[in-house]
């Protein structure tokens, strides 16, 4: 049965009709499920061990002891008042008694909450909504990013901004890690270390919020030639914002993991120079 | 909802004994009373696309198959059905892309109400076209004449090459699961006419506001399917959708933009 429905809109569309098509989730025969599963293996693996290294509160920070100067990105900014010698930042929140690495991780995790390309492999992957192309949707009703609590995805800009202040804290932990003992010098952490800043770079400067900000917001682009410039190059990036995405991610958790061993003696960290 | 009679794809068997250049294609027949899969035995040429086995089909076996098409090269996007299930034109899939002895199956699209067989009834998305304004475009300058720099119009462009196959409307599950969404989703295809607005060098008007209330755009959870059955290789989703929706987050969720509107008193 068709019936017009009159909707907030100008123009009434017919709704209803019966549809072609057996009453099937799906007619796809291929594996469309591959990509979920791994996904959810991937994103699901690295939520789970940074939950874990959060609740540790040990083993975040090669210092002194070590003649290194490694914190794990997991606890940069270390601004808790547990956060071990060496390790804190410039001010600390002392009434803050459990791990700092919840504090570190708040932030960044709200970032890739809102990603939109993460919302594009959670809301597949999880929420099911749909699992896959041409795969029946999991839930009943739907009203995607329209209502409370999803609309608040659009904070995502706000987030990009703080986190480029992030990057840099995250940049000076790089720099620091140079640092051994009383001179200078380059082991296998620092290049951890450095790598890890610069894909977090890229995965923020790829950002789609960055995309409009550096000039997707303008209807005018002859006007304004730099602004141009500047998101023809992040464009470029943006295109490769998913690959940037998971890789980031993944150099997080390894870079924690290295600095895990380092500090807990599991390891010794190799030292070219 | 469907209302059909059967019948399970999978559950049919392999064919047996196919010779070598024969396919079994299985075809939604049906009409809105209801429908199945009905199998054809149909000889398949080195280079063919689906639409050449269903036209095949349609002289040697089926005279009464209804199926809709006109260009047969991509361009009119009038073949949209879902082979095995994925949304394409069928004039646009070679049958080297599926396994020989796997029955293909061949259904119309599902977000729309079924005519007959293969087509379709996509009246609504000419009903939600009316509900995106014309342009309406800038004076001319002094001369009497209106520019536009090629960088202007570059991006937009892309937009343009949109054969309204509605493939992208089909694979949205927003409408395709949800038939009452419809009320308040204009849907993919539709982002792109108000992207081209939004950005247009000579528009004068804020079409934000519209594609929030009458496109709703907040509905789309960005899953970027419509991005991958374009036939034309739109990049929907990361070129017109999200610079749209950040659009969207400039005029009605963003309190700085606000209040930078507020002290300049731009609105």
């Amino acid at each position: 049965m068709s019936a017009v429905a009159e909707a907030p809109t100008r123009t009434p569309v017919t709704l209803g009709g019966a549809r072609g098509g057996p009453a099937v989730r799906t007619l796809r025969k291929d594996g469309w499920w591959r990509l979920p599963l791994a996904t959810g293996i991937v994103l699901g693996g690295a939520t789970i061990y940074t939950i874990w290294a959060v609740v540790q509160n040990k083993d975040y920070f090669a210092g002194a002891a070590l003649q290194r100067d490694y914190l794990s990105p997991l606890y940069s900014p270390c601004v808790g008042g547990t956060c071990v010698t060496g390790s804190s930042f410039i001010f600390t929140f002392r009434w803050w008694d459990i791990t700092p690495g919840l504090l570190a991780i708040l932030l960044p995790f709200a970032l890739r909450t809102t990603c939109y390309y993460y919302r594009k492999a959670y809301y597949r992957t999880f929420w099911m909504s749909p699992p896959s192309c041409a795969v029946s949707d999991a839930h009943k009703n739907y009203s995607g990013e329209s209502r409370l609590p999803l609309v608040l995805q659009n904070l995502h800009r706000y987030l990009f901004f703080i986190l480029l202040a992030y990057n840099v804290l995250l940049t000076i932990d790089a720099a620091e890690s140079f640092r051994m003992g009383n001179g200078w010098g380059v082991g296998v952490g620092t290049l951890v270390l450095v790598i890890n800043a610069a894909l977090l770079w890229a995965y923020n400067l790829s950002c789609h919020a960055c995309r409009h900000f550096s000039g997707g917001k303008l209807n005018l682009f002859s006007k304004h030639p730099i602004r141009y410039r500047m998101w023809k190059v992040v464009s470029k990036w943006n295109t490769k914002h998913m690959q940037i995405a998971w890789t980031s991610l993944v150099w997080v958790c390894v870079a924690d993991i290295y600095i895990r061993l380092v500090a807990s003696g599991t390891i010794h960290d190799p030292r070219f120079f | 909802m469907s209302t059909v009679t059967t019948v399970e794809p999978e559950a049919s068997a392999r064919p047996s004994n196919a010779p070598a250049g024969e396919w079994v294609v299985k075809i939604w027949r049906g009409d809105a009373n209801g429908g199945s899969f009905v199998d054809y035995r149909v000889p398949v040429q080195e280079g063919e696309v689906v639409l050449d086995v269903v036209h095949r089909i349609q002289a040697s076996q089926a005279n009464d198959l209804a199926v809709r098409w006109n260009c047969k090269a991509g361009k009119c996007g009038s073949c949209s059905a879902e082979i095995d299930g994925k949304p394409r034109l069928m004039c646009m899939t070679r049958m080297e892309n599926f396994t020989p002895g796997v029955p293909l199956t061949v259904t119309p699209m599902k977000t729309f109400p079924i005519i007959k067989d293969l087509a379709t009834d996509v009246s609504f998305n000419y009903e939600v076209a009316q509900r995106v304004p014309s342009l309406k475009i800038a004076d001319p300058g002094p001369d009497g004449v209106r520019r536009m720099f090629q960088v202007d119009v570059d991006r937009i462009q892309e937009y343009r090459k949109c054969i309204e196959c509605f493939l992208c409307q089909d694979v949205c599950h927003v409408i395709r699961d949800h038939e009452d969404n419809k009320r308040y989703f204009a849907g993919p295809r539709f982002f792109l006419r108000y992207a081209e607005m939004s950005m247009h060098p000579l528009n004068t008007e804020d079409v934000r506001t519209m594609a929030k209330e009458d496109g709703g755009i907040g509905f789309c959870n960005i899953t970027k399917c419509c991005t991958e059955v374009c036939p034309e290789s739109i990049k929907i989703t990361d070129n017109a959708i999200i610079p749209m929706k950040e659009r969207v987050v400039d005029r009605h969720y963003d309190p700085i933009a606000w209040l930078g509107r507020k002290i300049a008193r731009r609105h």
